[in-house]
């Protein structure tokens, strides 16, 4: 059952009532403008054991994507596609708020977000996955894991899944005449095929000013986000409203643009990012 | 299975709707009797009951917050409410829809009036046949106002979707399976704030833009109907003879 949080860290009143009065001055407390992104680094291939992996650190929020590809059977409807499985924990690492055990339910919406934008956008070229069409498939496991908590979740698990699938490579597999697969994970044949790119770019909400990028104590603030997953091509790839306030229509249409515009010097940012490293 | 024909030649939808009509809606509030409040909100075939118990003391007191109450909320499907049985283990997606529904409703509750206390809301989905979370929101909203919790407005939500390359409203199982995209969204309509929005699929800017106005246009006649089902329950006087 889904209940109202506790406030987790509190923020002191006079924290707060600052950070909404410069807000409403155009102004934050880390010098940022109101549409002003963090910094984005990305270390690809961080992970030496995973298929493809990245380190993502968005200011001082830390997460790492994972990929693990496995044989598995294909979802009935798609015989011949490969399947896709994204999961996120938030880590006891990251905030003294954050238990652990199974994950609750904002890491469950933050993976179902992510998965809905890299499904619908169809990211990765599923039918290029198949080894035993029909029988056998290639299933992608994309983990996330939040390892440092200073806001905006979704888009730093957003901008590491999409490193983290940059960075992947399919192993060679030999199928012999019974049917048994052999992966050979030393052996690289090549890069796991992407049709598109998609990061979500989240817009907050405080006593009625939108900024983008959130940090944790802007969070606190917020009464509501509304998260934006957006494609390489400038559409809009899925949507959340995230948070227990609400938006007017001129609002969710300047966060759209807002994240339309964002969204894509992301991407620039990352796939440059990850060429030249 | 294969994809059907979702828009006719006619540009009628496959069960003979226009693109911008609503399925037939029925509401019922206050059908329960134990419950502080319920409602049975029917989209077309979709059948959603909604039962609020409290504002009510709860033995889980860490919850419990000094300044307001909480609002529990619980999406649930019966097992046989759709196609394929459903396992009755909680699944994630539940999960991410009792907390987006929770969402939608918080910014209408007065909850400052009972702090140190629950309110809780169970939603069951009878039966599904798209737009459920929608349906659900409706008559969740209605419930707590028949519980006569102090709120600011009522929510109501409707879906729209993209089939064959058409913005439609309300849109069935047939048409979110097949379709390009599924668009969920809640409304305080004098409020004027949206509460619920996602969005499963992809649009450009200026087919979003149409998508949420034709949301809009639909969710403030189904605000309509909740108020009439409110006045159904409690403004008609019986007359003696």
């Amino acid at each position: 059952m889904s209940h109202t949080p506790s406030l987790g860290i509190i923020t002191p009143k006079l924290k707060a009532s600052t950070i909404v009065s410069m807000l409403k001055k155009g102004i934050r407390s880390s010098g940022r403008g109101l549409m002003d992104y963090r910094q984005v680094e990305i270390a690809s291939g961080y992970v030496r054991n995973a298929d493809g992996s990245a380190l993502v650190r968005l200011g001082n929020t830390v997460v790492v994507a994972g990929v693990k590809l496995e044989i598995g059977s294909p979802y009935p409807d798609t015989p011949n596609e490969g399947a896709l499985v994204v999961n996120a924990e938030f880590m006891p690492t990251a905030s003294p708020t954050f238990e652990p055990g199974p994950p609750d339910e904002n890491a469950i919406e933050l993976a179902r977000i992510i998965d809905r934008s890299l499904r619908e956008l169809k990211v990765i070229d599923m039918s290029k996955l198949a080894i035993i069409p029909g029988k056998r498939v290639w299933v992608v496991y994309i983990d996330i894991y939040v390892l440092d908590h200073d806001g905006n979740l979704v888009d730093a698990s957003s901008i590491a899944t999409l490193g983290a699938l940059m960075n992947t490579s399919l192993p060679r597999v030999e199928v012999d005449e019974t049917g048994n697969i052999k992966v050979d994970r030393s052996t690289r044949l090549s890069p796991l095929p992407i049709n598109n790119k998609v990061v979500t770019v989240t817009v907050a909400k405080a006593d009625n000013v939108l900024f983008v990028d959130p940090d944790l104590d802007e969070e606190s603030v917020a009464e509501t986000k509304l998260i934006i997953a957006v494609s390489d091509d400038r559409r809009i790839a899925g949507l959340q409203k995230s948070g227990i306030g609400g938006l007017t229509e001129s609002e969710i249409m300047q966060a759209i643009d807002i994240a339309l515009k964002t969204g894509s010097s992301i991407i620039e940012t990352v796939t440059s990012k990850i060429a030249s490293s | 299975m294969e994809k059907p024909k979702l828009i006719k030649e006619n540009g009628l939808r496959h069960d003979g709707r226009r693109p911008n009509e609503l399925r037939p809606i029925r509401m019922s509030v206050g059908i329960l009797n134990k419950a502080s409040g319920s409602a049975l909100v029917e989209y077309g075939e979709t059948k959603v009951l909604a039962a609020v118990h409290g504002p009510r003391e709860i033995p889980q007191r860490h919850l419990l917050l000094p300044d307001r109450a909480v609002i529990r909320c619980r999406y649930h499907m019966l097992s046989f409410s759709t196609h394929e049985r459903k396992s009755p283990v909680p699944t994630r997606r539940e999960i991410e829809l009792s907390k987006v529904i929770r969402e939608a409703l918080e910014p209408v509750v007065i909850s400052e009036t009972f702090p140190r206390t629950a309110i809780d809301v169970f939603i069951e989905i009878i039966n599904a046949d798209g737009g459920t979370r929608t349906a659900a929101v409706t008559a969740a909203s209605l419930a707590l106002a028949d519980a006569g919790i102090p709120m600011k407005d009522l929510v109501v939500g409707v879906a729209v979707g993209k089939v064959d390359g058409v913005l439609v409203l309300d849109i069935d199982e047939e048409e979110d399976m097949f379709g390009e995209a599924d668009m969920p969204v809640a409304i305080a309509p004098s409020l004027g704030i949206v509460t619920l929005l996602q969005l499963n699929g992809v649009l450009t800017r200026e087919e979003f833009s149409e998508a949420l106005r034709l949301a809009l246009a639909g969710a403030n006649l189904i605000y309509e109907k909740a108020r009439e089902a409110l006045r159904d329950r409690y403004m008609k006087v019986r007359v003696e003879e």
